[in-house]
């Protein structure tokens, strides 16, 4: 094809000029570029390698070790111990069913588990440490770590973990921790960036969790380089954290011990406080359980068991559980009498075993009746009529005014869970409560502490306490944080007369040492260590007219959770009151042979450095006594463990 | 030097004619390998024999065949161009049918010594072919419409090939390297304003009738489109690389952070770092002053290209040249768009600098070409 050099001439003029076009456009767009590139890497710079940085440093917690929780005396009862753990990570072990099934070879492991750390493992990135195994004993941990070259992938570890080495002793009052459940944080506000941490474990109940800030202490945090998968790479930098702070209990260990031991598998509660400082030595609710089940996760079998018992083992009676006082609450209703001017020391009433107020006979415990009665020997023998006859004269607000001063009806913030407040009925509350009016039936009721009456047996330590004392004793249960003491609560007078508070004092000697007394069995023959106090035993059914008429059923005849409860308050020393006790055994029967001889027990036990001396029984008992604690399976105090149980 | 004087009056033969080579152009090519170099020797960590070795190999072997090229005539390459166009789209139609077998979307075939990839030969030959074809066509001819829809069959042709690989990336390559030789070559610009309208309508019809009840596409594939678009919106799918991406970059600052040092590639952060991605890395451990430095080396290196194909008074030479560097331009274009996030994900290399054997080896093919065209152009 020719072409002439005209059209040659202008198709090279229209290539030029259009590649000139191109060129134009290409370096436009490499302008663009240019501009773009400043605009990302100049102007928006910072920003960028603050997003690079985060990118790249992730900031990690270090767990702090938890404070430890001991007795007053420094006796560990929450510590911490090295957790042996093995971990394993699905990148390094490849094939993680196979590495497993070897593992279980050599270490304890259920299939149930097994499949769950599969799970587990599969559900997470390759390089994350899924924990296969904790708490494994030496001999397990060390056979883990010998047999590494056939298990790719699995690592043995130590963490920390805690330890109650006092197992059920003090369940109830220091309670357990757990990991962190998503409930725990909906519960704060701002939680604690550790309790992000999986499996962190915090304070569930009793002093665990109400003491939980000291306890915690501050988390660490270490800088640390990351990939792109989040793989560590290496440590930037570290700050440590604080330890959680130590803290010292008021209760003395070996106490808790003994009454523990001593309450045995009954469904009961003893509280022990120091009627000089309010100090709770001894809170033991029965039957206990084992803290550190809940620590490992407990399993369902032992949850179930735990739920199933009609001893509700997992209840803390000494703080949440709400009695009616029965007779212990007397006491109550003497002083309010007394105070009030209705009655005197030697008022005298006569029981025939019934008084009718208002169209309706009420009862004493007594069917024939305790005669011609007066302060003293009301108290002694527990007659129920001069009580009804002096409550009615001196009305409920007077007697719920003076169980309030003597710390019934109240919350004690104690570090623990579930306390109550217990009821201190009046007519307000009736109308508030209830949208009705006060009765006199309500007044007879509550004057022998039933109807609505109700208290915690620390209510009624703290009752006697301030008996004891005269002073408004209040109850600690904390003595230390850090080694540094906490103070005191003061404890002023009681607005009571010293006269008053003798008679009922006197009142309540009688009661263990007097001829007629209800617990005279239970008296301590040691001059040195004289007990006095008051027995209860509380109706948890009405007893119907037809029932009284062909005679009250015996409490040995009716099914355990109708029988009544059995309660005794007391101190000791009579002249000197060093210690208040409050024992209530629910279904226990009567206050003078199921509560009595416990809280003696216990008393004698506070009182004595070691073992109560048999010298402190009246003779005739002493071969049951020595018996009886003989067998008492106490904890070695050395060692802390408990003997070796040889069934039969 | 002799590649200042256009107006020599004879013409090199033998050996003499490397002196007449363009060498701005081989210095400058050398210059940005040796950044890829550097760059692959940094992103394995200062490991060489990872990447950094075998891409020199290749760039070696590359700049052998782009001698071996560039001493060949331009004649015999314009004459070879129908036959290497219809060679390459038989290839093309060949791993269709036969080389995805057991291969995924690796559309090669192994020859031994190399893995031919046919869509980067089609890179050129189509060039070739369609600058032969405006030689052979009376200038006259070029915007009639017979004679326009020749050359888009010829572009389509290979395109939808490639695009049924699926190959987006260089199916977007092959058709904006042919609509540039067709520009240049002077078809008329109603003809590229019709192609673009009737594209914008296309595109606009598909979003403006997206929700109502005859829209073109289907729900998921709207929201795919989305994504494409728009990877911001999913940051941790689609737009993770991009993101992470401009992370980089940006981290990089005005000095960079130094070589070796770059943590968003050294942490893994960075996608593809070693391939699609590698500016990015030059951007972090170089910064503003290392990117940018790049980009005006290919800049020089387009520079020279255009000066050359101006230069020239033979048709299919300047065609040719125009072709190959519109080729090398785009790549560069859509990737650095791309990897700053101004434009959507697709998967293309940057030139001379990723890590890949084929896609250097034919661009350094193409790169013989332009220097066989400039050694023997007219005088």
């Amino acid at each position: 094809m020719r072409r002439t050099a005209r059209d040659t001439e202008e198709s090279n003029r229209t290539l030029n000029r259009r590649s000139l076009m191109l060129g134009g456009a290409m370096a436009a767009m490499v302008a663009v570029l240019g501009v773009r590139m400043r605009y990302l890497q100049v102007d928006q710079a910072d920003q960028f390698k603050l997003l690079a940085e985060e990118n790249r440093i992730n900031i990690r917690l270090i767990p702090p070790v938890r404070g430890l929780i001991q007795d007053r005396n420094g006796k560990v009862i929450a510590g911490n111990e090295q957790n042996y753990r093995v971990v394993i990570t699905r990148e390094a072990a490849g094939d993680v069913d196979l590495v497993l099934r070897r593992l279980a070879t050599i270490i304890p492991m259920t299939a149930e588990e097994m499949s769950r750390t599969v799970q587990e493992v599969n559900a997470l990135s390759a390089f994350v440490p899924v924990t296969v195994a904790e708490r494994l004993s030496w001999d397990d941990f060390s056979k883990v770590a010998v047999n590494a070259p056939a298990l790719p992938g699995v690592v043995p570890e130590v963490g920390q973990s805690r330890r109650y080495p006092l197992d059920h002793d003090f369940a109830h009052v220091v309670g357990y921790v757990g990991p962190v459940s998503d409930r725990d944080l909906e519960e704060l506000d701002a939680p604690d960036p550790l309790l992000k941490i999986p499996k962190f474990q915090i304070g569930k109940i009793g002093v665990e969790r109400w003491m939980e800030d000291t306890l915690r202490g501050e988390a660490g945090t270490k800088r640390i380089e990351v990939n792109s998968a989040g793989r560590v790479m290496r440590e930037l930098g570290r700050q440590e954290g604080d330890p959680g702070t130590d803290i010292r209990l008021t209760i003395d260990a070996d106490l808790q011990n003994f009454a523990q031991v001593r309450l045995g598998e009954e469904s009961a509660a003893v509280v022990v406080m120091d009627v000089t400082n309010g100090d709770i030595v001894c809170c033991v609710s029965a039957p206990s359980f084992d803290p550190n089940l809940f620590v490992r996760g407990i399993s369902h079998t032992d949850y179930n068991s735990l739920m199933e018992n009609d001893h509700r083992p997992l209840a803390n009676k000494t703080v949440s559980g709400a009695y009616p006082p029965g007779s212990t609450f007397k006491m109550v209703t003497a002083l309010a009498a007394l105070e009030a001017g209705v009655a005197t020391v030697d008022t005298k009433v006569f029981c025939p075993g019934h008084i009718d107020f208002g169209g309706r006979r009420f009862h004493c415990w007594k069917r024939p009746g305790h005669g011609t009665v007066q302060l003293e020997s009301s108290l002694s023998e527990s007659c129920d009529v001069y009580y009804y006859d002096i409550a009615q004269k001196v009305g409920i607000d007077k007697i719920a005014e003076m169980g309030r001063k003597l710390g019934l009806g109240q919350r004690y913030d104690l570090p623990m869970s579930a306390i109550t407040d217990g009821i201190m009925p009046d007519k307000q509350w009736k109308l508030e409560r209830h949208q009705q009016d006060w009765r006199i039936g309500d007044t007879i009721n509550a004057s022998i502490g039933q109807g609505y009456v109700l208290s915690s047996p620390l209510q009624l330590a703290v009752m006697t306490a301030r008996l004891a004392s005269g002073r408004a004793v209040s109850p600690r249960l904390v003595r230390m944080i850090r080694d540094k003491e906490l103070p005191i609560p003061d404890a002023p007078p009681l607005d009571i007369s010293s006269e008053s508070l003798a008679a009922i004092r006197k009142g309540m000697y009688e009661v263990v040492n007097g001829e007629r007394g209800t617990a005279k069995s239970s008296r301590v023959v040691d001059p040195t260590k004289v007990f006095a106090g008051k027995t209860g035993t509380s109706q948890v059914r009405n007893i119907s007219k037809a029932e009284r008429e062909s005679g009250v059923i015996d409490n040995e005849d009716l099914p355990w959770n109708r029988r009544d409860h059995a309660l005794f308050v007391g101190y000791a020393p009579y002249e000197t009151p060093r210690y208040a006790i409050s024992v209530v055994v629910e279904h226990g029967g009567g206050g003078s042979t199921a509560a009595a001889p416990i809280a003696r027990d216990v008393i004698l036990r506070a009182l004595s450095d070691g073992l109560p001396s048999l010298e402190a029984y009246p003779s005739s008992q002493r071969g049951r006594i020595e018996t009886m604690l003989k067998e008492l399976p106490l904890r070695d105090p050395v060692t802390g463990q408990p003997p070796a149980r040889t069934e039969t | 030097m002799s590649f200042l004087e256009y107006r020599v009056k004879y013409a090199p033969t033998g050996f003499r004619k490397v002196l007449y080579l363009n060498w701005p152009l081989v210095v400058l090519i050398v210059a940005v390998a040796s950044v890829g170099f550097l760059m692959l020797y940094s992103i394995a960590g200062g490991n060489l024999d990872l990447w950094a070795r075998p891409q020199m190999e290749r760039f070696g072997a590359g700049m052998v065949l782009m001698f071996i090229v560039a001493m060949i005539p331009i004649w015999f390459w314009r004459s070879m161009s129908g036959l290497a166009y219809l060679v390459a789209l038989v290839l093309l139609l060949f791993v269709e049918f036969f080389g995805d077998v057991g291969m995924g979307a690796q559309r090669w075939i192994d020859l031994g010594f190399i893995r031919l990839q046919p869509s980067e030969m089609m890179k050129f030959t189509l060039v070739m072919l369609l600058a032969a074809y405006y030689d052979w066509l009376d200038p006259k001819r070029v915007s009639q419409p017979l004679y326009v829809l020749i050359p888009v069959l010829m572009i389509v042709a290979p395109t939808v090939l490639v695009l049924l690989q699926p190959n987006l990336g260089t199916a977007l390559m092959l058709l904006l390297a042919g609509a540039t030789v067709m520009f240049v070559a002077g078809v008329s610009l109603w003809y590229f304003a019709g192609v673009l309208s009737l594209g914008i309508g296309t595109i606009a019809g598909v979003f403006l009738t997206r929700g109502t009840p005859w829209q073109f596409l289907h729900d998921y594939q709207y929201r795919r489109i989305d994504t494409f678009l728009d990877p911001g919106a999913d940051p941790l799918g689609a737009g993770y690389n991009i993101i992470q991406a401009k992370i980089a970059l940006g981290s990089g600052g005005w000095g960079g952070k130094g070589f070796m040092q770059g943590t968003q590639s050294r942490l893994n952060f960075l996608p593809e770092k070693h391939t699609d991605f590698i500016f990015t890395t030059l951007a972090e451990e170089f910064g503003f002053v290392g990117a940018f430095s790049l980009l005006v080396l290919y800049a020089l290196i387009i520079g020279f290209c255009l000066v050359a194909a101006w230069q020239n008074r033979d048709r299919f030479s300047a065609l040719l040249i125009i072709g190959v560097v519109a080729n090398f331009f785009f790549y560069i274009a859509v990737n650095l768009s791309m990897v700053m996030g101004m434009a959507p994900v697709v998967g293309v290399p940057l030139p001379l600098l990723s890590y890949g054997g084929s896609a250097m080896m034919v661009l350094l093919v193409g790169f013989g070409l332009v220097q066989s065209a400039h050694v023997h152009r007219p005088r």
